[in-house]
């Protein structure tokens, strides 16, 4: 069975709380705060002021660049305010506020069955992924549209669907590959139309074998849609790694996905393309897994953008016994500092840790181990980085492929003396990063 | 016997041939390097703590020997007193300041802002300030996490564990400046030093409106501007909410400190007030 060739580690996959749960429309709250910068890039612009009426899948904030999306309305109802919220993390970010009436959908929404026939060109699905807002949904949430935007000299060879969904615990995409497999296949065709390929793989680990099979089963007659089942390890669901999973390529240093021609998209992504493109439907609702290993009733719920998440950890059980909140997975999801905030764009959960487990273990010295370097899919040296980044040597830390960092969390994982390894490498990466930029924008 | 005395014999001639060698080379290859340049290492104070903005005193002599106008240069730890003998020396002409010294302004200790959430993360304001708003409802304030402390060469910062806060060491503070850089919310400033540790400021940095800022501290500075209009020497700006004090034009007559409705503006090293006068809302002293 394939799997990506260097680093990884095997947590616990804690699947089991939530994964028999089927996909529960979350009630549409009283209020919804949308944040204006859901993605990666440049925030959007709003559109709408306080008091004006607007309508489901209406455009309230359009994107404010290239690498940028809109933002469109998940509720009906009235702009109560246009001003600052405080996000998960606690500081304050532009957001609109909508008061809730009723459910009145903007027309040209389409909400009928299953619709095969595609009949838009690729420039024009690209341009309606644009339109929609698609972003990626595994939690990057970088704009959909221009990763279907192959560079001029690049050629895409194949499409790969991301449904491995290596984080422990979270089942959104697992629930959505069983209930809406053919939907899901469907935008994955509509993906390939869009970047002109043929040859569509879909990842899946071999921890969800119903999923694998179920997919298989709907897969028999499709040309050119193979599904592999990949061994589990995490991170398999980093774009890299998975590409080499499957093509068994590398994508160079500092080089895109595109370098080696694949296009990696995630099930909640070509699910929303698929709705995008068959019904003109934006991207205003999407799959939270709310789990936790003592919550009462862990679900997957299809829930508005917006919906502040204390809502839905009420809904599933509450707060009681819980010591921390992550938005996200345990690897790469961040701790919440104020559950009031909504679910975003790029939300795939609410996990809850209960407080006995809620702490980090008190903090060691290096063994020289290197347990970390086993453990670094990127064949990285986490330890080096680690101390390089606390003395400031940003140079050598450059030379160490700083920047190659996927940021997975496998090094703080595998660590036996507990140091924050992530925790100190983001900072470098950081400030590498922003010497990368500045170095090319002083070239220009 | 013989083995011996011929390793001996070769060991030592080895010796004495790569000596001459290193001698030859030391003399053919020698950098010529202006005497004065120790001097000057000499007199500085030798801190190497980078407050002149070079990466250690060897630097700054090099560059003070070096430079014609040295107005532009500055050791803040040896302060006017050894410029002005490096100047004499050098036969240049030394820049004048003022001495400084740290202030940090927030004061927003257990009790005036509560906590509401703990952080868990590695003990670093820089990682904390990455991760998240911080632990209070303010998103400005201190993070208590001493990065500052950890950064002071000369032991002038320490965190107060009774507030949460960093005090500063008057009589160890240099002004090198190295937990205003350290600080990543960018609450240390350096300000000027008054006779007997005088200090009038805004302990505050929160640009927050009014209603939320208190709401998360209550010592908060709210930006109602009441200290702008009382001060008599147009020494006070508000600006995103927030009061600041110039402190070159602040005479210290202290009005603001009593106008202030929140307390923000603090004043320290003066004599108690008269009954008389109205009583600073801050009865905090160092």
């Amino acid at each position: 069975m394939k799997t990506f060739p260097i680093g990884g580690i095997h947590p616990s996959d804690c699947k089991k709380y939530s994964k028999d749960a089927a996909i529960e429309q979350f009630p549409i709250p009283a209020s919804v705060t949308i944040p204006l910068s859901q993605h990666i890039g440049a925030p959007a612009v709003a559109t709408v002021a306080k008091g004006d009426k607007v309508l489901v899948g209406q455009v309230i904030a359009t994107a404010g660049g290239f690498v940028s999306s809109n933002i469109h309305s998940s509720v009906s109802g009235t702009v109560t305010a246009v001003d600052n919220r405080a996000d998960a993390q606690g500081n304050l970010k532009p957001a609109i506020t909508i008061a809730v009436e009723g459910d009145e959908w903007l027309e040209g929404i389409d909400r009928s069955g299953v619709k095969r026939v595609v009949e838009l060109s690729a420039e024009e699905i690209v341009a309606k992924v644009k339109e929609m807002g698609i972003v990626g949904m595994g939690g990057a949430t970088f704009p959909t549209h221009v990763k279907l935007s192959i560079p001029n000299g690049k050629k895409a060879e194949c499409l790969i669907i991301n449904a491995v969904e290596c984080e422990p615990y979270l089942t959104a995409d697992y629930r959505v590959m069983l209930e809406k497999g053919e939907q899901l296949l469907l935008g994955a065709q509509i993906l390939a139309k869009a970047i002109g390929v043929e040859r569509i793989y879909v990842g899946v680990e071999n921890n969800k074998p119903d999923a694998i099979k179920h997919l298989q089963g709907l897969a028999k007659g499709q040309k050119g849609v193979v599904i592999v089942p990949l061994k589990m390890r995490y991170p398999q669901g980093g774009e890299k790694q998975l590409i080499a999973a499957v093509t068994g390529r590398e994508v160079p240093s500092g080089g895109l996905p595109i370098d080696v021609g694949a296009v990696v998209q995630n099930v909640g992504t070509a699910l929303a393309v698929y709705e995008a493109v068959m019904y003109n439907k934006p991207l205003i609702e999407r799959v939270v897994t709310v789990t936790g290993s003592t919550l009462a009733s862990p679900k997957n719920l299809l829930v508005r953008v917006g919906t502040p998440m204390s809502a839905l950890i009420e809904y599933c059980g509450g707060m009681e016994g819980i010591g921390k909140v992550v938005a996200g997975g345990p690897m790469m999801g961040r701790a919440v500092s104020n559950i009031d905030a909504p679910v975003t764009k790029g939300t795939s959960g609410v996990l809850l840790i209960p407080t006995e487990d809620a702490l980090r273990q008190v903090e060691g010295s290096c063994i020289r181990c290197a347990k970390c370097v086993e453990a670094c899919p990127m064949g990285l040296e986490p330890y080096l980085l680690n101390t390089l980044t606390q003395r400031g040597d940003y140079d050598e830390l450059e030379a160490h492929y700083m920047a190659d960092c996927i940021e997975c969390g496998c090094c703080t994982f595998s660590c036996p003396s507990y140091l924050p390894l992530l925790d100190w490498v983001r900072i470098g990466k950081a400030e590498v990063m922003k010497r990368i930029r500045e170095r090319a924008a002083a070239k220009k | 016997m013989g083995s011996l005395v011929t390793t001996v014999l070769v060991v030592s001639g080895l010796g004495a041939l790569l000596a001459l060698l290193l001698f030859l080379v030391a003399k053919k290859f020698r950098v010529e390097e202006d005497p004065r340049i120790d001097d000057v290492e000499k007199m500085l104070p030798g801190a190497n703590c980078g407050g002149c903005g070079f990466a250690g005193c060897r630097g700054m002599s090099e560059a003070l020997v070096k430079s014609d106008d040295i107005s532009s240069l500055y050791c803040p730890v040896g302060g006017g007193e050894c410029m002005k003998k490096i100047a004499a020396y050098l036969g240049k002409e030394a820049a004048e300041r003022e001495p400084m010294v740290a202030v940090v302004r927030c004061a927003g200790s257990c009790e005036n802002r509560p906590k509401t959430n703990r952080f868990d993360g590695a003990s670093s304001c820089l990682i904390a300030s990455s991760l998240y708003a911080g632990d209070t409802g303010c998103s400005f304030g201190c993070l208590g996490l001493g990065d500052c402390a950890t950064k002071c060469e000369f032991g002038a910062l320490s965190i107060n564990p009774a507030t949460g806060l960093p005090e500063v060491d008057e009589e160890k503070c240099t002004a090198c400046g190295a937990c205003v850089k350290a600080c990543p919310k960018h609450i240390i400033e350096l300000r000027k030093k008054a006779p007997k540790g005088r200090k009038v400021y805004v302990s505050c940095v929160n640009k927050d409106k009014g209603a939320v800022a208190r709401k998360a501290c209550k010592v908060a500075c709210i930006g109602c501007g009441k200290c702008a209009k009382v001060c008599p020497f147009e020494a006070i700006t508000v600006e995103n909410n927030l009061a600041y004090i110039d402190f070159a034009k602040c005479k210290m007559c202290r009005k603001c400190v009593v106008e202030c409705p929140t307390g923000a503006i603090v004043e320290f090293g003066f004599p108690p007030r008269k009954v008389a006068e109205v009583e600073p809302q801050t009865a905090k002293t160092e």
